[in-house]
């Protein structure tokens, strides 16, 4: 699979010869689970495993909480009390999928920002960068239709919410939030289709997911220095990497055992401090809830959109050179996906020679900047839209469009990074030290 | 880099527990050290039947519980009647039974009633669909000492009416320190020696509104015990994989590292 010489697949029992004629699932699975890995991976190279599990409980829990589940506006709520009440275990299963969703998207932006430190995004591996955006896309998608489902005041509105963003597209848009929803408003057609894509969407991403991991076996992992394994015998090669299996199978389930005690903490002991406490009232048409708020992973962009208010100059002026069409709501809009977009866009913007973040010592700070402006970014989102917090929501977005459109391209020209290690192994010795002979 | 993204992820996560501006959030809600607090606290199955015979006897007039389970009375864990008692307590409520098209008197197989007057909210869930604590600086970080307030809240409500009324467009409204607000539909329910308890315990407000907000907090949380000897199971069990897979890493990654391992 990979450009990395290796050995390859032998099939030695007869009947493993018969199934290699006809079949190379042997084949596949033995040179995918003893891939050479680059072997100076640390502690941020594990959260691949964590998602790739996470996608594994939710699906699992989701199909059995499916049996029990109901998709209508006038049961739905009641079922998710009869799993939480009648149905065996059902109380630990939703439980586990309420805040499986949680560590799912934990995971997800510790791996993109791990990705981005380390430059993960960079030529050759654009296509891994780009099918990863994707997966994140549609596990936004998936878990906003999921927390439709219980059919919560929260679900009700946040989905007329986030809906409604649709409806700010010019010309088109009110057509196509009513398409959207089955309706003029969020009702049971609203329900039903969530409810089916929330099921569909997960099987879309596990294919997705083959394809990334497809791509990074293709072009090989990324490793901390960011300086490729060397290629051009087997000996040499081996020299820079250890085997998947069992090498770093063994390293990343211990760290996801680690995590999994946290979560099954937070599972049982305090399973619904991530949730809001709006969605254990009945979904009520009627009454709108004092402060509409997202589940805490959209919280970030959910301040993006909220940020670009009629009063803010680039607003007023993309308003006035765009004869009104595109108003500070559609403006709100385009920020906010935006924001996904130009990290979509990375390679190609980022225009240092140098992969890892390590080695640019400038790029460090403008990166620790970045993580600190999403934390505050998630804390302005879940904050009432007026003074202090708009202004800080303002400068926030502000910065994450400037990292990645001014910072990025210009750092790349005037930044002078240091000069990372010839090989992975010179690395791997001065922090782990020499293999025994 | 790895310290700085866990301490931003940590952070990330503490930031997040149940905003600020959820409901109940203006009200002054105090903290009451209720038993099944924490990973080791569990329901006072006494305190739990006096909070059913609150309800009963006051909360029911208004409010129903149309989601809980009668039979639910009779669990380990809960009130944990006596299974006469709770056939007992189910048949003083009559159901419409459209088979029989007529009333019948329920079964513990039925539910609680919903509510009597459509104002009223239902309870079933009201211990959850509150938090009373969301400090500091709307983070919501205080729920991880405190928790997350709902069934604090009840009490807080209960006892914080003031005494002061107002009239506004025909409804009167009734001061009250804990509602978000600060005035409140709902007429003072609890003055205190409202309900005898039969094992002779305090009658006053703040016990009959403690004993029903634990009450409450069971009726929306009925599965809490089972919960979290689940966790401690699971914490437990994957605490010990833990180790053992960390011990099998060093082992297997120390002729790489060059350093020797020794059990």
């Amino acid at each position: 699979m990979s450009g990395i010489p290796h050995d390859h697949y032998e099939p030695k029992s007869g009947f493993e010869k018969w199934l290699h004629k006809r079949l190379n699932v042997v084949g596949l699975l033995y040179d995918t689970l003893t891939i050479p890995t680059p072997k100076n991976l640390n502690w941020m190279w594990i959260w691949g495993i964590v998602l790739a599990f996470c996608l594994a409980l939710q699906i699992v829990t989701g199909i059995v909480l499916v049996m029990h589940y109901t998709p209508h506006v006038d049961q739905a709520f009641a079922s998710i009390e009869h799993i939480m009440r009648n149905v065996n275990g059902g109380h630990m299963l939703r439980y586990m999928h309420m805040n499986g969703a949680s560590l799912f998207f934990l995971a997800v932006y510790i791996h993109i920002f791990r990705g981005l430190f380390y430059g993960s995004y960079k030529a050759p591996r654009e296509v891994t960068w780009i099918i990863g955006m994707i997966i994140y896309l549609l596990m936004m998608a998936t878990g906003f239709m999921g927390y439709v489902l219980p059919w919560g005041q929260m679900s009700f509105w946040g989905a007329t919410v986030i809906t409604g963003l649709f409806g700010a597209i010019p010309f088109i848009g009110e057509s196509l939030q009513t398409w959207l929803l089955g309706g003029p408003a969020v009702d049971n057609a609203t329900l039903t289709r969530f409810f089916s894509l929330h099921y569909l969407m997960p099987f879309v991403i596990a294919g997705l997911v083959i394809m990334h991991i497809w791509a990074f076996h293709t072009t090989g992992n990324n490793n901390p220095t960011g300086v490729e394994v060397r290629r051009d015998s087997k000996e040499e090669a081996e020299k820079d990497t250890l085997p998947f299996w069992p090498y770093f199978v063994i390293k990343d389930l211990f760290a996801l055992a680690l995590i999994l005690v946290v979560f099954f903490a937070i599972v049982g002991f305090m399973p619904n401090y991530l949730g809001h406490p709006d969605n254990y009232i009945e979904a009520n048409p009627l009454a709108t809830p004092a402060h509409i708020v997202p589940e805490w992973y959209f919280l970030p962009f959910y301040a993006i959109l909220r940020a670009f208010t009629a009063d803010v100059w680039i607003v007023m002026f993309t308003s006035w050179i765009t004869g009104g069409i595109i108003d500070a709501k559609f403006f709100g809009v385009l920020a906010m996906f935006g924001a996904i977009i130009v990290m979509a866009l990375v390679p190609w913007l980022d225009t240092s020679r140098v992969r890892s973040g390590r080695f640019r010592p400038q790029f460090k700070w403008w990166f620790y900047l970045l993580v600190i402006d999403f934390v505050v970014l998630m804390w302005c989102g879940a904050m009432p839209a007026e003074p202090p917090y708009s202004t800080i929501s303002l400068i926030g977005s502000a910065y994450w469009f400037a990292y990645f459109l001014i910072i990025l391209p210009v750092l790349g020209v005037i930044e002078k990074p240091e000069s990372p290690p010839a090989t992975i192994e010179e690395d791997f010795e001065v922090h782990y030290g020499k293999p025994a002979e | 880099m790895l310290k700085k993204l866990s301490i931003a992820a940590v952070a990330a996560l503490s930031l997040t527990g149940s905003y600020a501006v959820a409901a109940g959030g203006e009200g002054h809600v105090h903290d009451v050290d209720f038993s099944f607090e924490g990973p080791f606290g569990k329901f006072d199955q006494n305190q739990l039947q006096r909070g059913l015979q609150v309800y009963t006897e006051v909360c029911s007039a208004c409010h129903g519980l149309r989601y809980v389970p009668l039979r639910t009375l009779a669990d380990e864990g809960g009130p944990h009647l006596p299974k006469d008692q709770v056939r007992a307590y189910a048949a003083q409520m009559d159901i419409f039974d459209a088979e029989l098209d007529d009333d019948r008197p329920r079964a513990p197989t039925d539910y609680f009633p919903e509510s009597g007057v459509a104002e009223a909210p239902d309870l079933s869930l009201m211990a959850k669909a509150r938090a009373g604590f969301h400090g500091p600086a709307g983070t919501g970080i205080n729920q991880f000492i405190k928790g997350m307030g709902g069934p604090e809240y009840i009490a807080s409500l209960l006892t914080g009416y003031t005494g002061e009324e107002k009239e506004e467009a025909g409804t009167t409204f009734y001061e009250n320190t804990a509602y978000p607000g600060g005035w409140i539909a709902m007429a003072p329910p609890l003055y205190g020696e409202d309900v005898d308890f039969a094992d002779g315990h305090s009658n006053s407000i703040h016990h009959e509104a403690e004993d029903v907000a634990a009450f409450l907090m069971w009726a929306a949380e009925p599965k809490m015990m089972a919960r979290k000897q689940a966790g401690f199971v699971g914490v437990l069990f994957l605490s010990v994989l833990t180790v053992l897979l960390y011990l099998t890493n060093k082992k297997l990654w120390a002729p790489i590292k060059g350093r020797k391992f020794e059990v």
